[in-house]
């Protein structure tokens, strides 16, 4: 049997999201006698060395998701700032309870760091993607939502959740933009700048946005901390293109919606929610060909903003 | 001075003053008194210090006994027993760590203690606290919930050693535990023990068992 891709690498990059994290993450845990690394099997291989230099603050519990969000959150209630790590269904999905009850209910936070994304092991399905994280964390009080568009954007954003008060939930994915982009804290990258929509794009869909856009006389703004999202930035920009919005997310479509509405109270707008759908697809392929099937390639992309503008 | 169980045990009913607070569950007051009585270093004037031991009451439901063992510790006034349940009492049906002195996590949900417990008695460990010791109390019916069994494999596997575990069991486990509680976690690596749930004694040589290089496990049989 050949795949077309290793779950766990991807030949188009030298170095992943994932490899960029762990490196960084090991660095880090040599340097900060507080902070500590929760693992359920999942890239226990990257921390092999760490886990026995640090054998009560780099672990690995086996196959076991519900101890794995427990684990972290007695870590933080013994005054650590975990990092717990899984595929993202499994982390986020799986153990849902242990994520809202061991971490904001106890009074401590966290950080949880996931692989897979929406739908980065195609050939592996459903089974492995995860589309709707971000929505379960809007579900939370205070979670911050990093999703880096380049592996080097990675090692910047995990420091932040290192050092971070709130819980911290860092999405990586094999999906990427050609080059990684510094992203002002807590604010918007304008990359371009029109008169007829502002386009807000998420993480590792700049590139397809960047292309489907590249004659439409459109703002693109960029960021890779969608939560707590920009949304007095995103006003400002929107105020010069007609209140006329497009948010584009590398997961479920419409994730953000209800926070642009909240932005927009006291004045009329238009949006269009350009994310990952909601039906499952039931198809294998590789990640490339879902996101055209999903409309996020750059043609799709395209098509979707032109009917939204015509 | 609050100081024989009796007494504990009469703050305890006290709780009893509301339609939303009706049952008073005082089967874990033996265990949690002897703990606190005994056993745990921990300061009431003093309910951070890094250095402690921590109680984590996962079985959350029916805290009377353990709230009246707080306050007879002096974590809080006693006064505040009359008021479980209202509104703005710090005292609920289910404890949260958040509102009251002496409460090491917020329970109700089942299944929980025991993780958070693994990853406190990890966090001790690294911080430098080696011989601060974990004790969590499970419910014989509580430890149906499959994230305990994630914790005993694990804890057995990883020996654990400054983790306990008190399985107080009333019998309430609907399918029950055949070939006995204690042996769910002898599997795994613990030592373990079972006894009398009111023989204080026993309670307290199975707390301060020597382990140093498993988990261990007390459970405290009841039957009414």
């Amino acid at each position: 049997m050949v795949f077309i891709a290793d779950p766990l690498t991807d030949d188009r990059q030298t170095l992943t999201m994932r490899d960029a994290w762990a490196a960084h993450l090991t660095d880090l845990v040599d340097a900060d006698p507080r902070l500590a690394v929760v693992l359920a099997d999942i890239s226990s291989e990257m921390f092999a060395e760490a886990m026995k230099a640090h054998p009560d603050r780099v672990i690995n519990v086996g196959i076991r998701e519900q101890l794995l969000i427990g684990t972290a959150g007695g870590l933080a209630l013994a005054g650590m700032r975990p990092v717990a790590h899984s595929y993202a269904p499994f982390l986020v999905e799986r153990a849902f309870e242990q994520v809202k009850l061991d971490f904001e209910h106890q009074g401590t936070s966290g950080v949880l760091v996931s692989v897979g994304a929406s739908y980065d092991w195609a050939e592996g399905s459903f089974t492995h993607f995860s589309p709707r994280d971000v929505a379960l964390f809007d579900t939370l009080p205070g979670w911050r939502v990093f999703v880096p568009g380049h592996a080097a954007e990675v090692p910047p954003l995990l420091d932040r959740a290192v050092r971070a008060d709130d819980s911290v939930y860092l999405r990586l994915s094999l999906r990427h933009n050609e080059n990684p982009h510094a992203v002002p804290e807590d604010s918007l990258l304008v990359l371009r700048e029109g008169a007829r929509a502002t386009v807000v794009v998420v993480g590792p869909l700049l590139d397809n946005v960047l292309e489907a856009t590249a004659d439409l006389d459109v703002t693109v703004a960029y960021t890779n901390t969608p939560r707590p999202l920009d949304t007095a930035g995103l006003r400002e920009l929107a105020a010069d293109t007609g209140d006329t919005i497009v948010m584009v997310e590398p997961y479920l479509e419409g994730t953000s919606a209800w926070l642009v509405a909240e932005a927009y109270e006291d004045r009329p707008h238009r949006l269009l929610s350009i994310g990952v759908g909601r039906e499952e697809l039931r198809r294998y392929g590789t990640a490339a060909e879902h996101e055209r099937l999903h409309g996020l390639d750059a043609e799709g992309l395209r098509a979707r903003v032109r009917r939204f503008l015509a | 001075m609050n100081d024989t169980i009796e007494q504990v045990r009469a703050l305890a009913h006290r709780t009893v003053t509301d339609v939303r607070y009706p049952i008073v569950k005082t089967y874990t007051l033996d265990p949690i008194w002897v703990l606190y009585d005994r056993v745990l270093r921990i300061d009431p004037q003093r309910p951070d210090d890094p250095a402690r031991d921590r109680f984590l009451l996962s079985k959350g439901h029916g805290p009377s006994a353990f709230y009246a063992v707080l306050a007879a510790k002096g974590f809080f006034p006693v006064e505040w027993l009359d008021h479980v349940a209202a509104l703005e009492s710090p005292l609920g049906s289910h404890p949260d760590a958040t509102l009251v002195p002496g409460v090491e996590m917020s329970a109700g949900s089942l299944g929980h203690g025991l993780p958070l417990g693994v990853g406190t008695a990890h966090g001790l460990r690294a911080t430098g606290f080696p011989d601060s010791r974990v004790f969590v109390l499970v419910g014989d019916a509580e430890l149906d919930e499959g994230s305990n069994h994630e914790a005993i494999a694990y804890a057995g596997a990883a020996g654990l050693a400054n983790l306990d575990v008190i399985v107080a069991d009333n019998g309430s486990a609907s399918h029950g535990w055949n070939g006995g509680i204690a042996s769910r976690f002898e599997v795994n690596g613990w030592s373990a023990a079972t006894v009398d749930a009111s023989d204080h004694e026993a309670l307290y040589r199975s707390f301060t068992t020597d382990h140093p290089d498993r988990p261990h496990v007390t459970v405290a049989v009841h039957r009414p």
